[in-house]
This record gives C-alpha cells, structure tokens and sequence, in this order.
C-alpha cells in the first residue's frame, strides 16, 4: 500500500536521477517572470475554465508569439460518478475531470506554474504530449504537497495534445484517476482545409473521455474508500483486468446531459475536442457528421470529410467540426454502445432551429399493417 | 372448511353412493358460499395464514370518479398528441397492497423455487421493496402467492394504480406535437431535465415515502411500479378505433409514467427515453375481487341508468 511517507520517498529518489537539471532550471522562492526574460516576448496570463466549455480565444492570429502563462492547481477529491451514488478518488487539475483545455498558437511559449498544496497526499507531476524532452515535461516538473514547479515549453507544432501527470511507479493509476486534459495549439491563420479555404467554428466544447476502474466488494457492490492510498491496491487490481467499471465523459455519467447537455443552433459551426488519455474510443454524432474531422488531431494533416464515426487513439485528443442543419436532441456517443449505455459515455446536445423536410420526413407515420398484406394483425389478436 | 365437509361424510351410512356424494357437494357448495361471504365481508384485515405465509396488508377502495389519461401513444393526422383526460370510475371495488412486495417477501418466492434469482444486495434489510425485477418477475410473484393463499392475485392495471395513487398520480402530458417533430422532442427532453430529482436513489424501508390519500404506502416514491396495462398506439382520428397493442412493453408507474420491455429489470438505460429513467423497477399486487362483489355496483349502474 502507498503511504504517504513511501510515495514522498520515492518520488525523492527518482528526483535526484534528474537532480541536475532540475536545480539548473527550478523556480526561485518567489514566482516572477525574470525567469523568462532570455526570451524577450509579450506575456498574456489565460484564465482557464471548467470543461466542457474552453477559455476565449483567437482562431486565426495576427498577433505574434507570445508567452502564454497558464497556473494549474492539484486537487485530490472524493467525487460521486453514477446516477447510483458511486463514490471515486479522482485527481484533478483543476478540480475537474477532464482538466480545463488550453489553447495557444503555433509559435506561442507556454509557462505552467503547476501547484500541488499541501493539503493532497501524493507527489504529481505532468507530461505535455505537445512539448518536446525530459519525458514531456514529467521529468522536470515533480513536486510534493506543499511544491509548486513553473515549466516553459515551446508550442512548436500545431493540434489537440493531451497532457496528463505521470509520477514514476504509478503512471497509469493517476491517468486512470482523472488527471489528464488537453491543449490545443492552432495554426497562425487558423484552420484550413486541405484547399486553403478557412474553416471556422462558432462554439467550441471539450469532451474529456475516462475508463475507469472501480473496485467491488465480495457483494458486487462498489466500494467506498477515503483516501486514494487505501484505493491503491485493489484499484490496481481491477485495473490489471484491462475492462473498465464506468467509461464517462466528463467525469461522471450523464454529466453533460439534462440541464448539462451541450447546446447549439441550426446554422452554428461546432467545434467538438475529445481526448482519452487512456485508451481507445470512437465518437459518433447521432443525427449528425463530422463535417471536417482531425481524427489524429493534428492540424497539419487535412481533415477527413463527413465522418459518421471517428477514431480517438488512447493517449490523445482529435478534434471535429460540425454545422447543425438540423434542430431537436443528438446524442454525441462513444461507438462501442454498450459503453455508451450500460457504462456511461454518452453525452447530449439540444439544438434549436427549424426543421428541414428535405433532408428528412416521416412520409406515413406508424400505422397498422393493411390486410391482406404479410404480417398485418388478424382480427382480434394482440401481438407481443 | 373441509372440516365440515369431513363430518358431513362421516356421517353419511351405507346408502347408495350417489347419496353420498350429493351431500358431500351440497355440504361443500354451502360451507364454500359461507367462507366466501366471510372473507368478502371482513374489511380491510388480513387473510388466514397458509403455509406460513402471512398474507399482506391490502386496503380496500371503493369506486370513486378519478381523473385519468389513457397511456399509450396517440396521434391525431399523424402528429403525436395526447389522449383526452377523462373522468373515470372502476367497476369494482380495489383491493390492492398496502405497500411494494419487499426483499424479504420475494426471496421466500425465490426459495420456493417459483420466482427467478434477482441479484440482491445481501445486506438489504427484508422489509425494503423488492427491486430490480422485470414484470415476469412480478408475475411469477403474483402466481405463486395466488397459490399460496387460494386467491388471485396480479399486477394493477394503469387505471387501477392511477386510482391508487390518489392524490399523488401525474397527470403525464405529452407536449403536443406540430409540424416540426423537433420542438416535441426539444419540449419533452426539456421537461425530462427539470423533473424534481429525488433526494434518495437508493431504495428505502417500507414507509419512508409515507402514506397517501388513499391509505397507500410509498407510491410515487423512488419506486417505479409494474402495471398489467400493454403499449398502445392509436391514431385517434381513424374511424375504425383501431389500435397496436404492443404487450411486449408495459405501461410502468411512479412520479411520472413511462413504458418498459417485460423483460428489463434495470430501466437505467432506458425508460424515459433520453430524460431520467426509473430510479427502481419494483411492484405491488391487487387481489381480484371475486365476481359477485361488483354486482353491488352494477346494480347501481342499472338503477341509475347508466350501465357500462
């Protein structure tokens, strides 16, 4: 079992293999940007928001590369993930699940300051797959509860990135946990198809995809714990059995559905960012299409066109583009339906508009087979 | 009873056989009105034990106009609507259970081998409602406790719990449908999303919902119950009056109404379409009421003029 004490030691050791570096490039007591100032470049601080919404900002640029400052806040927290009352020891950024999404331009220098209070148990730490070295990052940013850690990385090439905290002896485990998330870096003069013609959307949501991987007792009954060390063990072990309990968006079943479900006009370009830091998925629009789909999410490669159903690769985030043409409820599902419904990966969208006969209608509705024809109810039977 | 049947026999010398056995009917048919008026006459309390069985708490409604929406689904000119609400009255007076068939009430089926095994939590105190069962699971229920008590007991149809409920029934309408079949869904999902959450998921100790008007415990509670009612769709304007009756799918009760496969024990994916779906699957029964007793009512009806 991870105690406290164990984790914090060993985070310590695997410290000291990268101690050299770290102490050449670890922040100063107290935090200002000195630290950056080898780079010469305007700095902007972005105030993140909780997903599935995403922090405003540019598409196309005409500003130059900047120093984008992003603070994100460690949190361990007991969450509730079912309609049942099924407790989960989640860890955040953030406090969500998924983390918020950052978005910057091709060129733009991304500053983290990554804070883990004192108030969590465990040492974390986080690995960009948009940077380049020391393991994403991972290597150079552990801290301990009590340690914040500031990390520059350069947004060198252009798509949807997941990032997720990886502290050595128990990657997936936080993976698994809930603390992933994603960042987008966007071309300069924004999206384009693969003919040059601008491609714009007018909302923009984050759907983060968990597998996750709750024990039970010897009742069936999953099991309640009150700190993430006491889950260890017996998580690791479902976990081994690579099937999960609950597959969600969002961090909990029917997160964005009812008074959350995503929401959109007949006419409105949407743009759809899904990750799964984990494992595979395939999203599919019930009603709808993926218009322009980054399937890999990386903008260089042209979009594929009118997609049904796309591929998210675990351990990344694609991106879809979407005009509604049509008003009334879609359900935005992860293709493999059973977990769509038994395990929880479905979310809703509400969209407003006028209805179109042309791309759909109900010629007859449901009425009795006519006699005399195969299959029409005789007089007097009740069917089923 | 076969007590005084027996004594009839027994005294019975050796006359002719054909003798004998038409004062063992007469006896029988006499001692059988006798016992049926008895039961019939006694309110509200509770049936001899058979076997060990404690036979349950019912209480006994007498008819009485109620408002009511027929389930199902209906269109007029091919667009969905609602069927009309009416005020309507049973034939017969309603004996129905007290409260929903509990764990502890079931599982004595399941020993007897008459109902199917439904995963139960171990630690689930026995007099908490039986849920997660489909409505053959309720039927097996319902035919083994007919034969344990001798009386025939069965599911309550739509308008027979819509009664029961009492003040507590809701009226489920539809929003009505127009040209564009997008809006009803729209209105629907919308009504789906602000329908009140109930605190507790979990089922809960019989009595925790309280009692109603009627003097029944729980209904409408986190409890959905299975009717007898089928799925029907009609479309109101056809002249014959014809309709698909889809017994397939039953017509399930609660805090609101909604249609679920015979089969689902966990309406969780499902149910309520894309709103909230039944917390809980669970049932209670009525207990037939022998014919004689609605002639009282019929012969008011004719009396009044106003027969079927």
């Amino acid at each position: 079992m991870i105690t406290r004490r164990n984790a914090l030691m060993g985070a310590a050791m695997t410290a000291l293999t990268f101690a050299t570096a770290a102490r050449a490039e670890a922040p100063t007591k107290v935090m200002t940007p000195a630290a950056g100032g080898d780079l010469n470049l305007p700095r902007e601080k972005v105030k993140l928001v909780t997903p599935p919404f995403v922090h405003p900002h540019e598409q196309a640029t005409t500003k130059g590369p900047m120093i984008k400052e992003f603070t994100l806040v460690i949190e361990e927290k007991k969450v509730v993930i079912d309609e049942q009352g099924t407790t989960f020891q989640a860890m955040t950024f953030n406090g969500s699940m998924p983390a918020p999404m950052m978005v910057v331009h091709q060129g733009d220098y991304v500053e983290l300051t990554l804070i883990n209070p004192e108030t969590n148990t465990m040492p974390h730490n986080i690995d960009f797959h948009a940077a380049t070295g020391a393991l994403g990052g991972g290597a150079l940013t552990h801290v301990n509860p009590g340690e914040q850690v500031v990390l520059r990385f350069k947004a060198d090439r252009t798509g949807t990135f997941v990032y997720h905290c990886a502290p050595e002896g128990m990657i997936p485990w936080h993976v698994v946990s809930g603390m992933s998330g994603t960042i987008m870096v966007l071309p300069r003069e924004g999206l384009k198809t693969a003919d040059g013609k601008a491609l714009k959307y007018d909302k923009i949501y984050y759907v983060g995809e968990y597998d996750l991987y709750v024990p039970r007792d010897e009742n069936g009954k999953y099991k309640d714990y009150d700190t993430p060390g006491e889950a260890y063990a017996d998580t690791l072990e479902v976990m081994r059995g690579l099937i999960p309990t609950h597959v969600v968006f969002n961090g909990k079943v029917g997160a964005l559905t009812g008074k959350n479900a995503m929401t959109a006009k007949v006419g409105e370009t949407v743009m759809l960012v899904h990750s799964q830091a984990n494992r595979d998925t395939r999203p599919h629009l019930i009603g709808g299409h993926g218009d322009y789909v980054w399937e890999t999410g990386k903008f260089d490669n042209p979009p594929e066109k009118n997609l049904e159903t796309w591929f998210i690769r675990g351990g990344s985030a694609g991106a879809a583009l979407y005009t509604f043409k049509q008003p009334g409820i879609y359900a935005y599902v992860n293709h493999n339906l059973i977990e769509a419904v038994e395990l929880g990966a479905t979310a809703h969208f509400k969209v407003e508009g006028k209805w179109n006969d042309d791309l759909m209608k109900q010629v007859k509705p449901p009425q009795p087979i006519p006699p005399q024809v195969q299959g029409a109810l005789r007089k007097g039977m009740i069917p089923g | 009873m076969s007590a005084a049947a027996e004594t009839t026999v027994l005294h019975v010398h050796t006359d002719t056989l054909r003798n004998a056995l038409l004062g063992l009917a007469a006896a029988t048919a006499l001692v059988s009105i006798v016992g049926a008026l008895a039961f019939g006459l006694l309110g509200p309390a509770k049936e001899a034990p058979t076997a060990g069985i404690e036979a349950p708490a019912l209480v006994e409604l007498k008819p009485q106009p109620f408002a009511y929406r027929p389930a199902g689904d209906f269109s007029q000119a091919g667009r969905p609507t609602n069927a009309a609400l009416r005020t309507v009255s049973l034939d017969r007076p309603l004996a129905i259970m007290m409260h929903q068939v509990t764990v502890g009430e079931y599982q004595r089926c399941v020993a007897d081998g008459a109902c199917p095994r439904v995963a139960v939590d171990q630690r689930a105190p026995v007099d908490q409602p039986m849920v997660g069962v489909s409505w053959r699971d309720a039927n097996a229920y319902a035919a083994w406790l007919s034969a344990k008590l001798g009386t025939t007991w069965r599911l309550p149809t739509d308008e027979e719990w819509a009664f029961a409920a009492g003040s507590r029934w809701h009226d489920d309408v539809q929003p009505e449908g127009g040209v564009d079949p997008a809006q009803r869904w729209l209105a629907q999902y919308t009504q789906e999303s602000e329908r009140e959450d109930v605190a507790e998921r979990a089922p809960l100790p019989v009595g925790s919902f309280g009692i109603n008007d009627k003097g029944v415990l729980d209904i409408a509670g986190n409890v959905w119950e299975w009717t007898d009612s089928c799925f029907v769709r009609r479309d109101l304007a056809a002249a014959d009056g014809t309709q698909i009756v889809n017994c397939g799918v039953r017509v399930v009760q609660g805090s609101h109404r909604t249609y679920v496969s015979d089969f689902v024990r966990d309406a969780r994916a499902g149910g309520c379409a894309v709103g909230k779906p039944p917390s809980n699957l669970g049932f209670r029964l009525v207990r037939e009421t022998p014919a004689w007793k609605r002639w009282p009512t019929m012969m008011a009806r004719l009396l009044k003029g106003t027969v079927g």
